[in-house]
């Protein structure tokens, strides 16, 4: 009889970056060797020795890197740059030397001299303050573990050896190890590190299939072969369920699969109440991978698309042929009717690599969006352009995020003028009548909304920013964050306001934030006749599910009762009976 | 012969990996003998890890030394890759 260990469960929470249940059995990726050996070698022949082994082993690892560039076949790609560029790493006639010399000179082993190397590059490399080519310090990293594991014979991850499906686990996916991987065979991903930008959730999002990151301990608390469930949405991962909790998620997966389909078969039909109002749905996005996406859940524009990865982890500022490429792109399909550039927006939680951002104590507030282009023009500039030349090939509009007042919008105006006039002059066809519009989410604009509203062609409230700044609260301090509420009675004014002095100038006034893809919110939004809604695609089919059951009359009735208690404690729970009555198949209470 | 040119790099990058390979590979295609040199850093033009120490960001200049029979050429060389901005755009 065989001993039976029953496995430890584990529960490990991060970041759920790509949407979807899945259940299997786990591959590790480990780069790094655990431990590097040191030792003094006692005599010549040694030295001799071990020079030889050094030399075998760099030229296992080119010969290694070649293969696998031979089999991407993608000439074009990124891929084959990364391996001929470690490959010249492996050949650098410095690094050589260097190395020799430590292991000739100091009587150490290649392993020990290797290290000293390495560490000399580090180094040199923290003293570079471009942050791009700082970042290049990890290809050196990545050849030196290379080589390692040639010299102590560990047999390396042979990603593209994969047979079975498998749920992917390592500390962090780089270009190098997913263009090697057979994609088909890939369930998800789970990493230690990485956000929403980071390649693992590019790559991800752009396969279809559920990824979480920022789980910090996953690659130390699986093995290969152990088997986890990961939630790409709630950014749950159980290590080694028990068979009730991998039956309990079996069964949410197929119910997730089955409400899916149900709703996605008649996703595509317009938002519009029974009596007749009806408001335009449009999707968030940030990856041109994303639109069939949205299409299927029933998007037929783009109500929001953000830029920020154009300039996220990357050597160096986008050029304007980059912006353009990704502009055009999203418009000219046929089935995104129209679509919403966001400008630059960078700063606060989004992005913090810029090293003068990175300084600052209270990024939210800070030198971001608006404020960060209006000082950097150039690049904002350069962003402008691409916008203005992808009008030409759709309806296009353009959305300036953080405005807080009537100066930086004119500001703004000014700029998107002589860029016209530019293009113009330079026979570069552009869509004259761009609609310009702003998001509003500083409460500063919203005291202003009336006299923004003369200044532009549409508002946007962005309401995760609005809470925050109009309840001062930290979104990341969690000491905080339960202050942190959409139906905030303050909050639900504030949107009042915007909505109503937008239409008393004739403007369309919408709603990006995350609050216009909950379905509890719906009617309340509904209510107070917003024009549109972007949202995350996935919430797109029940958002528009609700408002195509709903009555505009209704809507008003609930948000009049709504709009007359003076307390999130009783605008909540009212809400969520409300639309759990109402709705019970679309607003399920999470007990969990 | 030997011949020294400094050259503005104007692509957006500047001296990032991939052109840092690119670089490489027009000084293994000669035979002369190229060294870059910025802020009184020489490295040798046959090393990545040197041209990507030197750290060069768009706008930075380097200056080249190439030593040998076909200097003029891998010069040359050297020229049509920075003026095309390293292919990018």
């Amino acid at each position: 009889m065989t001993a039976h260990f029953a496995k430890r469960t584990i529960v490990l929470k991060g970041i759920g970056v790509s949407p979807g249940i899945v259940s299997g059995s786990v591959y590790v990726i480990t780069h790094r060797i655990a431990r590097i050996s040191r030792h003094k070698l006692s005599d010549k022949a040694l030295i001799r020795e071990e020079i030889i082994k050094f030399s075998s082993a760099l030229e296992s690892s080119i010969k290694e890197l070649a293969d696998i560039k031979d089999k991407l076949n993608d000439p074009e790609g990124i891929g084959p740059l990364i391996i001929d560029a470690h490959i010249m790493i492996l050949k650098d006639e410095g690094f050589i030397r260097n190395t020799i010399a430590h292991i000739e000179n100091e009587g150490i082993n290649a392993q020990w001299a290797l290290e000293k190397t390495v560490s000399r590059y580090q180094e040199i490399f923290k003293k570079i303050e471009d942050p791009y080519l700082k970042e290049r310090i990890r290809d050196i990293e990545d050849v030196v573990q290379r080589i390692f594991r040639h010299l102590s014979g560990i047999k390396y991850d042979k990603i593209s050896d994969i047979e079975e499906e498998t749920i992917i686990v390592a500390r962090d996916l780089s270009p190098a190890d997913t263009i090697q991987m057979k994609v088909e065979k890939v369930l998800g991903f789970a990493t230690d590190i990485g956000g929403k930008t980071s390649h693992t959730t590019i790559v991800a999002r752009s396969l279809g299939i559920p990824a979480v990151v920022g789980l910090e301990t996953i690659t130390s608390e699986v093995r290969t072969d152990d088997i986890i469930v990961m939630d790409g949405t709630s950014g749950v991962v159980i290590v080694n369920p028990d068979q009730e909790t991998l039956k309990r998620y079996e069964d949410k997966k197929r119910h997730h699969l089955a409400m899916e389909e149900d709703l996605l078969s008649d996703a595509f039909l317009p938002a519009v109440t029974k009596d007749n109002y009806s408001i335009g749905v449009g999707a968030n996005i940030e990856f041109i991978e994303e639109i069939p996406s949205a299409v299927l859940h029933g998007a037929n524009g783009v109500g929001l698309f953000r830029t920020e990865f154009l300039y996220v982890n990357k050597e160096r500022l986008p050029t304007e042929e980059e912006h353009f490429l990704q502009y055009k792109s999203v418009i000219e399909g046929d089935q995104i009717k129209w679509a919403t550039i966001r400008t630059f927006d960078l700063g606060g939680d989004k992005f913090i690599s810029d090293p003068r951002l990175a300084e600052e104590m209270n990024p939210a507030m800070g030198l971001r969006a608006v404020r960060y282009c209006l000082r950097e023009r150039q690049s904002f500039i350069i962003q402008l352009r691409a916008i203005l030349r992808a009008s030409a090939y759709g309806n296009t509009g353009i959305m300036i995020p953080m405005i807080s007042g009537v100066e930086e919008i004119k500001e703004v105006k000014k700029i998107i003028h002589e860029v016209k006039q530019q293009l113009i002059s330079e026979r570069i066809p552009i869509n004259q009548q761009i609609k310009l519009g702003i998001m509003i989410e500083v409460p500063s604009a919203v005291m202003m909304a009336d006299a923004l509203a003369r200044e532009v062609d549409f508002f946007s409230i962005g309401t995760n920013d609005l809470i925050q700044y109009a309840l001062a609260i930290d979104r990341v301090n969690e000491h905080v964050a339960y202050l942190y509420r959409p139906c905030h009675p303050a909050v639900l004014r504030l949107i009042k306001q915007v909505i109503d002095a937008g239409h008393r100038a004739g403007i369309k006034v919408a709603m990006c934030g995350e609050m216009a893809g909950d379905p509890f919110c719906t009617m309340i939004l509904l209510g107070l006749e917003l024009d549109g809604l972007s949202m995350t695609p996935l919430a797109i089919p029940r958002v528009k599910r609700i408002i195509r059951e709903s009555t505009l009359k209704e809507a008003k009735e609930l948000l009049a009762q709504v709009m007359n208690f003076t307390r999130t404690d009783e605008i909540e729970p009212y809400i969520k009976k409300y639309m759990s009555r109402r709705f019970p198949q679309y607003c399920v209470i999470n007990h969990e | 012969m030997k011949i020294i040119r400094t050259f503005i790099l104007k692509n957006e990058l500047g001296l990032h990996a991939r052109a840092a390979v690119l670089m490489v590979n027009v000084s293994n295609r000669f035979r002369a003998n190229v060294t870059f040199e910025k802020d009184g850093r020489i490295v040798d033009g046959k090393s990545i890890l040197g041209i990507l120490t030197l750290a060069c960001p768009k706008g930075g200049s380097i200056t080249i030394t190439a030593e040998g029979n076909d200097a003029e050429d891998v010069m040359k060389a050297f020229e049509v890759l920075i003026d095309n901005k390293f292919g990018e755009n």
